[in-house]
């Protein structure tokens, strides 16, 4: 259930290839008008490129009518039919795929569950929040059984207090599928996605698995909404555990990690502080660190680093040039890097 | 009253709406109430009461049977030379019904364009029945076109575009998508043009005539009967303006300003 993608659109500066493997989750990150909307469109049929091809599960569909491609697209706007109630909503992509009445009207009851909103399979869409009509478009989506699931930002219209649960239901729901996400969102990257392509002004100009793009990003786009704080290991005892011992103490969300399963700490550079030795504190995490390089970062520095017990865990920082000079911040420095617990979400992987 | 209603225009207002509902109060005043009921019972009055509603609902049934295509196809293709097509569909609206009447006779009329081929085919349509329909179809048609047409835009084509990534065909998406989202339009441009064909007179008069029972519908009946029994004449009008102010009704429910 690979996707192979080629599109050039000379009218709106597109010319790009993609590949998702069978099973793989990439996130399509890049800025407005990067072409990244175009990319789902062409996949999906809804816009015939000047050139290019699409390929569904090693089947050429470029020719093909969006309803014979096996491609199913959850958009930012759930777009629910407003004169179907949910249950008949979700029933509408069975039906279409020939499941008879009944059978249909029982599957959409088990998807509804599924993503949580069994309890408002009679409700018509106006009487649905942000979140709830989301939750039925994705369960929508998949009564199609799409070979290739496209989600074009689909958190980006709802209440942040509503994001963090439904990136929950995503994230079990294309555990095992092939997708392309479009995104804003660095942490819908991280949590969602296998591996990140970036798109700037039509092109692709970086690729790789998630974190390392997140943490090392090589392209503008990426730096400017990436360069995050990563820390990857299990959760144990209020605190992200890496293999090498380090402790990052953090503030589970609503996708909280079990005791012992599998976490990731996420903190913005800006919230570390840097010290010479010892912080001292206790609700600080400090994490002792040595520094590789340096370069400006607007009116700060970003300073980069090792975790010295642990040199596949990098981290940075941003202080202010005069913290650089008095601490004597040179490549080789050991320094202790330091971030509040309440500054460090953690999420389950 | 708004601040920014300059308050003279107060006066022309009261005097359009006078003008626009005095003459029907003028027209009901005038009815002969005692004689009312045999008046709109004679048998003449009930073969063109019979007969406006038998061909008014079947032009609005041939509206709807060819309008609503052709609105989508409007409304969801381009082709060159669109926009022309357009704005000539709707011309129906504005020419003068008794030169679409001309028309229709010269398409369809034993000499019109037509005529030979339905001729030779065993059909002759003007001054029949068929004719009223066609004539009725002829001025009603574009009404429901624009508030069909009107409603597809305004409903877009997002859905459409979802259902079918859904995996539906497109007739599966037309009929269980675009087709009730676009019902409330349509039903007041149905509505709309069974009224439009309810009133039809001079197409009619000039492409079917006015033969009683057979083409005399009601609007023509009124005209017939206003100089030898200006009663009957008044009594069937006061039926026509009750339809139309049902069918207002029913637009006002079901459309909410589709058109």
């Amino acid at each position: 259930m690979s996707l192979r993608l080629a599109a050039r659109l000379a009218d709106r500066g597109v010319d790009l290839t993609l590949d998702v493997a069978a099973g793989e989750t990439v996130a399509l990150l890049g800025p407005n008008g990067a072409g990244k909307s175009t990319a789902l469109a062409v996949t999906a049929g809804l816009l015939v490129p000047d050139e290019g091809y699409v390929e569904v599960a090693g089947r050429p569909v470029g020719r093909l009518l969006p309803h014979r491609r096996g491609v199913a697209l959850l958009a930012q706007d759930p777009l629910l039919f407003p004169h179907l109630t949910a249950r008949d909503n979700v029933a509408f992509a069975l039906r279409a795929h020939g499941v008879r009445r009944g059978p249909a009207r029982d599957r959409a009851h088990e998807l509804l569950e599924l993503v949580g909103v069994g309890d408002l399979a009679g409700r018509r869409p106006s009487a649905l929040s942000g979140g709830q009509a989301q939750r039925v478009a994705v369960a929508r989506a998949l009564a199609a059984d799409p070979d290739v699931l496209l989600l074009d930002e689909p958190m980006a219209a709802l209440d942040v207090a509503v994001t963090p649960a439904l990136r929950r239901t995503l994230r079990e729901v294309l555990a095992d599928r092939t997708a392309l996400l479009v995104t804003h969102d660095a942490l819908d990257a991280l949590l969602l996605a296998d591996r990140v392509v970036v798109v700037e002004a039509g092109r692709v100009v970086e690729e790789g698995p998630t974190a390392e793009v997140l943490t090392r990003p090589r392209s503008r786009f990426a730096a400017r909404i990436a360069g995050l704080d990563l820390v990857a290991g299990r959760w144990h005892d209020g605190a992200v555990e890496t293999p090498a011992g380090l402790r990052v103490q953090g503030l589970p969300g609503d996708d909280a990690p079990a005791e012992g399963g599998r976490a990731v700490a996420v903190f913005s550079p800006a919230a570390v502080s840097v010290f010479a030795g010892d912080p001292g504190g206790s609700p600080r995490n400090a994490l002792p660190v040595v520094v590789t390089d340096l370069e400006p970062y607007g009116d700060r520095v970003r300073v980069r680093g090792h975790v010295a017990a642990d040199p596949h865990t990098t981290l940075a920082a941003d202080v202010t040039p005069q913290a650089a000079a008095e601490l004597d911040l040179v490549p080789g420095a050991r320094v202790a890097f330091s971030v509040k617990a309440t500054e460090v979400g953690v999420h389950a992987r | 009253m708004s601040p920014g209603l300059p308050r003279w225009l107060v006066v022309p207002a009261v005097v359009a709406a006078a003008y626009l509902l005095l003459p029907l109060a003028a027209m009901v005043l005038r009815v002969d109430w005692p004689g009312f009921v045999g008046l709109v019972t004679s048998p003449s009055a009930r073969d063109a009461l019979w007969l406006s509603v038998r061909t008014s609902l079947a032009s609005t049934g041939l509206c709807v049977l060819l309008g609503v295509p052709l609105a989508a196809v409007l409304a969801r293709t381009r082709f060159p030379g669109q926009r022309l097509l357009r704005s000539l569909v709707l011309l129906p609206l504005v020419i003068p019904p008794v030169v679409g009447g001309i028309a229709l006779l010269y398409t369809f009329g034993r000499r019109g364009l037509l005529g030979g081929t339905l001729e030779a085919l065993g059909a002759e349509v003007a001054f029949t029945t068929v004719a009223v329909v066609m004539a009725q179809t002829f001025v009603a048609l574009p009404f429901l076109v624009v508030s069909t047409e009107g409603a597809l835009r305004t409903a877009g084509e997002r859905y459409e575009a979802v259902a079918a990534t859904l995996g539906a065909p497109p007739t599966m998406v037309f009929r269980r998508v675009t087709l009730p989202l676009v019902l409330p339009g349509l039903l007041s441009g149905t509505v709309l043009a069974f009224a439009r064909s309810l009133g039809e007179f001079g197409a009619t008069i000039t492409f079917a005539g006015s033969l009683q029972g057979t083409t005399a519908t009601l609007p023509i009946q009124v005209y017939l009967e206003r100089v030898a029994d200006p009663d009957a004449a008044v009594a069937l009008s006061l039926v026509l303006v009750v339809v139309a102010v049902v069918v207002i009704g029913l637009t006002w429910r079901t459309g909410r300003g589709a058109l």
